[in-house]
């Protein structure tokens, strides 16, 4: 499914985030990756849907090779893959039943479907209640939640979060993991970055560790 | 297809949505008005020219006899002419019945009757047989030489200045179309350029999670566009305004030279080509500010 081989990130500047970095997720793995702060995880998630390209090495995602895609090619591969965010990314000037439908705007179907899936999206992470909220209005969890329905409402193969439950409650933190599980259990691949070593001794299948840039 | 529709379909809709928000009336105010200026000044000169050309039509040199003539003058000048073998028609117009018409005129009774005496002279309406100015001017001349005659005037001299006036007023319009045209685009740029940075992280966060350029760039081609459009429309309804109102006063003015001229309305055909030239300003405009502020977005 992910597949990094001697992948190397140094940024303009000459900071070197990441150092022959090698490592697989087979399909239908529960992932997580963890490491200090400033270790390299945001910088190797990155890598995954090519917002950063590696400066040496390939990565590979769902059989392409992600570093040396064309621009064009990139929303493409994205589609096909959830993202969560460490800042979530929502947006505060519509619903959160808007923020939901925003990846199915691009996406093709017919509109009816389209609101069907997101209705669903937002039923699985239980914020169904609140689709006619605004984003500002819901609880750091429910944003966090808001997030995971916006990354999965496109039914991607892999789903991949940065720190989903940072500077949460213990109980929220949990809520998240579960649904994080849930999704994995119907097949849906999962890499998760975290600092949170209550939730990795609990559900980790496959750990990555990073330690300043390396793969421990 | 069908997909591909419903994403122009979604794109106009929100820019349709966004214009309002975004001061899009005012903007196409600032378009329309400017754009009313070479619009209106085409409209104007397509009507003059008009006249003009319709006057060069008709090959007539007026000949007015000198204040004391006899009629017998005015009889054996009439015999000349009729002998001259370029003229092909001649129609005498009396000192009297050329009162009378000019008495029939509104407002001009009570100036006639004020004078007293009859102050116009008999005169020669001469229908040339060669129409050409050429040829025109030279008849005038020869008719200026002839016994009683006290001036003579081819109509042929001011159609012609007209038209080369004409001639330069349609360049300077171009010109001006052209300038207006440039700064109507920044106008657009500017619009846009503030759209797109309000919107700054929704395009941000669309291109994380996998939406094309030409999704992203779509509303904003179709605010561009839309705005021109508005601004094309509002210019076409200040010329009509404007033309409402002046051919009010034009009426008059014709009626007292006999004439029913007015200034026509643009074509369909114009009026599109205004639309047009106004909807591709707007394209232009956002096109030249997406293609630089998204990629400063991407940073």
């Amino acid at each position: 499914m992910v597949s990094f081989a001697a992948v190397g990130k140094r940024y303009p500047g000459g900071y070197q985030a990441l150092r022959e970095v090698s490592f697989t997720i087979a399909e239908g793995d529960l992932a997580f990756l963890v490491g200090r702060s400033g270790a390299g995880k945001s910088t190797l998630l990155k890598l995954i849907p090519a917002i950063e390209r590696p400066t040496s090495g390939t990565v590979i995602v769902n059989g392409q090779n992600v570093g040396a895609l064309k621009r064009a090619a990139i929303p493409y591969l994205r589609r096909n893959l959830g993202l969560v965010f460490q800042d979530q990314k929502l947006l505060y000037d519509r619903t959160v039943y808007d923020n939901v439908m925003l990846p199915l705007a691009f996406s093709g179907q017919p509109a009816r479907e389209a609101a069907r899936r997101a209705r669903a999206a937002l039923d699985k992470v239980g914020l169904l209640a609140r689709e006619r909220a605004n984003p500002i209005q819901l609880s750091g969890g429910e944003q966090q939640r808001l997030a995971i329905a916006r990354a999965v409402v496109n039914r991607p193969t892999l789903l991949v979060a940065d720190e989903p439950t940072a500077n949460l409650d213990a109980e929220s933190a949990e809520r998240i993991a579960e649904i994080f599980v849930e999704f994995n259990r119907v097949g849906v691949t999962v890499l998760i970055a975290t600092h949170d070593q209550h939730l990795v001794e609990r559900y980790a299948r496959t750990v990555l560790r990073l330690e300043e840039g390396r793969i421990a | 297809m069908s997909a591909w529709l419903r994403q122009h379909r979604q794109a106009l809709a929100a820019a349709l949505a966004r214009l309002p928000r975004i001061g899009g009336a005012l903007s196409a105010l600032v378009i329309g008005i400017a754009l009313s200026l070479p619009a209106g000044g085409y409209v104007l000169l397509e009507g003059l020219r008009g006249l003009g050309t319709r006057m060069t039509l008709e090959p007539q040199v007026s000949v007015f006899m000198r204040a004391d003539a006899k009629r017998a003058d005015a009889d054996a000048l009439g015999a000349a002419l009729k002998a001259d073998a370029r003229i092909a028609r001649i129609r005498f117009l009396p000192r009297e019945q050329a009162l009378k018409e000019l008495s029939a005129v509104q407002g001009m009774g009570e100036v006639i009757a004020a004078l007293g005496k009859n102050p116009l002279p008999d005169a020669y309406v001469v229908e040339a047989k060669d129409g050409s100015a050429g040829a025109l001017d030279a008849l005038a001349a020869d008719l200026a030489k002839l016994p009683g005659v006290a001036h003579v005037q081819a109509d042929s001299a001011w159609a012609r200045r007209l038209s080369s006036l004409a001639a330069i007023l349609r360049s300077a319009l171009w010109l001006l179309a052209a300038v207006l045209g440039v700064g109507l685009v920044a106008v657009t740029f500017n619009t846009v350029r503030l759209q797109i940075l309000t919107q700054r992280e929704e395009i941000e966060v669309l291109k994380l999670i996998g939406a094309t350029d030409a999704f992203i760039r779509r509303p904003f081609y179709y605010l561009g566009l839309l705005q021109g459009l508005a601004g094309g429309a509002v210019a076409l309804a200040i010329v009509a305004g404007t033309l409402v109102l002046l051919n009010r006063e034009v009426a008059t003015l014709a009626e007292s030279y006999g004439s029913s001229f007015r200034f026509a309305f643009p074509a369909p055909g114009d009026a599109l080509a205004i639309l047009a030239f106004a909807g591709l300003i707007g394209w232009l405009g956002a096109y030249l500010s997406v293609g630089q502020q998204l990629r400063m977005v991407e940073g």
